[in-house]
């Protein structure tokens, strides 16, 4: 099996401070963490399982900078085999589409017989590059996939609907799988792990590489244009309750008891 | 005249609300503008789904093939390339939903079609449509705008426009003839699978404790099992506790999980994404324990801590016991 994964490197937003940067068309990034992208380690997971089961070659491909490396050295210690690293200064402000298209200028020429990627990215959240990446190639597609079983020709996957409901397809392989969150259980790698797979290749290409003209990428190349960024305004806010912890407690059980609830 | 597509979502025989958000949004779009609103639906048998959409809309476009009769990106993804190429609508609304995000990312490529993706607005400015998109968990907004084309798809978030539905207007019903010629090869729908139910119905319950991430390992969430059982209630959370295994799927609350109204909902260590929020906005009474001040949950809930959990859930669960135990 030659399974190909796609992953980003995003920052870590959920508890961190925001701010908007000077252009306001993006968030200061200097004091951020940044990981796999969450739906993409549940992605390499897959790859690795499928790979320890049936043999074979898991290849990671990612569109971002140097500090990608970072993420690209962690799913090498997962397991996977090599990665590949797309960048050139003309990727900047690339959106869904245009980073559909850069992946493609790579795994067109390569081997495969399974594409994973995760269902969205946690950072701009277009859940669209799987699917556009998959047409391009002119391959069937899934998404929202919760359960994936290899058959001959096909793959049997439940994908996932609304309120816990799944629904089960077939699609002819070689395919494109965007997988969901709990899948799997992603395994942890330690900083040995991460510095053992440092042997591992690791490969850079650029715009030249890929065959792509500059104006099919970034801006110019995107179906959408960041036009603004701002902080959603607040139509409704909780009473924040103050005072230490015993006063909040007070408060709450009061609250509680008014309603009937205690 | 041009016209404004709404594609219809329906499951298992019914529509599904976010048609309905969708056609508010268009009705409100066409308003200002030289456009006609029409419902796009497929699917087989579908003709109780038509008159429902003839009520709300002037028009109403069906295609009835046995192969549209449940969801199947190859087989809408044909007939929906055959329309737009037919009929060139300026826009084409499709829910960010499940189905959405199979289909619509497709079929943009397919037509070389400008697609923006779980918008919470739309607007025209110009004749160019200015979309509104969350990024970042929800805690910052863009604005964006799409490339100049003759047509434009977006999907919108479902339940972030609240529907109405205008009297009654006996719209007309087209029959168009599905173009499919094949049955779709590389695609197929074998089954729906639900998931066995497990012994506790969140959906039933007064009180709900709900656990997040911040609750960080599996050893911490006795923590919260208590306070849940000195309130009577019981324990829910959010997706990746799931995940991760802790508890059962039957407990996760949000679009891919229950929909809950109890009358008390505590958040704990959630950081209210819209997924999670959309399955618990209406219960009566919501307090959120965040340590974030700017975490979103703020913004569903009625009262707010902002504090280590660790810290205030004992204390709370010590004082609730008290009270109970002196108002005996
Ligand atoms: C298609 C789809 C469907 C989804 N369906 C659902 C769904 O049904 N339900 C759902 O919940 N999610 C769903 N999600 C996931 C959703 O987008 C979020 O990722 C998820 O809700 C986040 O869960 P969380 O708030 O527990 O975790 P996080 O976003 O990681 O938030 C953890 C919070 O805990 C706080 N915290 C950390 N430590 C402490 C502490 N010591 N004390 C106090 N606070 C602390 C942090 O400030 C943070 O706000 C879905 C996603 C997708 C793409
Ligand atoms: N810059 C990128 N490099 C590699 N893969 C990406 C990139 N952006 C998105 N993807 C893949 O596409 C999926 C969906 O992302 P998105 O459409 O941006 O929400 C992600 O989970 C990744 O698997």
């Amino acid at each position: 099996m030659e399974i190909i994964v796609c992953v980003k490197h995003v920052p870590e937003t959920a508890e961190a401070e925001i701010a908007i940067d000077s252009s306001g068309k993006g968030i200061k990034t200097e004091d951020l963490v940044f990981d796999i992208n969450e739906w993409d380690d549940y992605a390499v997971e897959e790859a690795v399982l499928i790979k320890e089961k049936l043999g074979g070659r898991v290849t990671i491909v990612t569109v971002g900078s140097e500090d990608a490396d970072k993420t690209l050295r962690k799913c090498l210690a997962k397991g996977a085999d090599r990665a590949i690293r797309l960048t050139d200064k003309a990727f900047d402000g690339s959106d869904a589409y245009a980073t559909a298209k850069i992946l493609y200028g790579v795994i067109k020429d390569l081997p495969f017989d399974l594409i994973l990627t995760g269902t969205q990215a946690g950072d701009d959240g277009y859940a669209q590059v799987g699917v556009i990446l998959a047409g391009f190639l002119g391959i069937p597609h899934a998404t929202m996939v919760k359960k994936i079983e290899l058959m001959e020709g096909f793959t049997r996957v439940n994908r996932e609907l609304e309120g816990g409901l799944e629904q089960v397809m077939e699609v002819g392989t070689p395919a494109l799988l965007a997988v969901q969150t709990g899948i799997n259980e992603p395994r942890y790698v330690s900083i040995m792990g991460i510095r053992k797979a440092r042997q591992k290749e690791l490969k850079v290409l650029g715009l030249n590489d890929l065959g792509l003209k500059e104006e099919e990428v970034g801006e110019s190349g995107s179906w959408i244009t960041v036009e603004e960024m701002f902080i959603p305004p607040v139509e409704k806010e909780a009473e924040i309750l103050v005072g230490g912890l015993d006063a909040i407690s007070s408060k709450i059980v009061e609250t509680l008891r008014a309603r009937g609830l205690i | 005249m041009t016209e404004l597509f709404v594609l219809a979502e329906h499951r298992r025989g019914e529509l599904r609300d976010v048609t309905f958000e969708m056609l508010t949004k268009g009705r409100e779009l066409i308003a200002r503008a030289d456009v006609d609103l029409t419902a796009v639906l497929l699917g087989h048998n579908v003709k109780e789904l038509a008159i429902r959409l003839a009520d709300q809309v002037k028009k109403v476009l069906v295609v009835d093939d046995a192969r549209l009769k449940d969801f199947n990106e190859v087989a809408y993804q044909k007939v929906l390339t055959h329309l737009i190429s037919e009929r060139k609508p300026v826009l084409i609304l499709i829910g960010h939903t499940s189905f959405g995000i199979d289909l619509a990312p497709s079929l943009a490529t397919k037509l070389n079609v400008p697609l923006a993706t779980d918008c919470i607005d739309i607007n025209f400015e110009e004749k160019k449509p200015i979309v509104v998109r969350q990024v970042y968990g929800g805690k910052v907004n863009i604005k964006a705008s799409l490339r100049t084309s003759e047509s434009y798809i977006v999907t919108l978030r479902p339940a972030t426009i609240e529907a109405k539905e205008v009297k009654p207007i006996g719209g007309e019903i087209i029959e168009v003839a599905s173009p499919l010629k094949e049955e779709p090869t590389t695609k197929r729908f074998i089954e729906y699978f639900e998931p066995p139910a497990g012994e506790v119905d969140i959906t039933a319950a007064d009180v709900l404790v709900s656990v997040g991430r911040g609750i960080k390992d599996a050893d911490s969430m006795p923590i919260v099992e208590k306070l849940a059982e000195a309130l009577g209630g019981a324990v829910a959370c959010s997706r990746p506790i799931v995940d991760k295994g802790w508890l059962s799927a039957d407990r996760q609350v949000g679009t891919s999980g229950k929909t809950v109204k109890p009358k008390l909902y505590l958040a704990v260590g959630i950081s209210g994404a819209f997924q999670h929020v959309s399955g618990m906005k209406n219960s009566e009474l919501v307090i959120a324990i965040n340590r974030d001040a700017k975490a979103p949950i703020f913004r569903a809930a009625d009262f707010g801590v902002v504090e280590d959990l660790f810290k205030v859930v004992p204390i709370l669960t010590d004082r609730v016991l008290q009270e109970k135990k002196s108002s005996k």
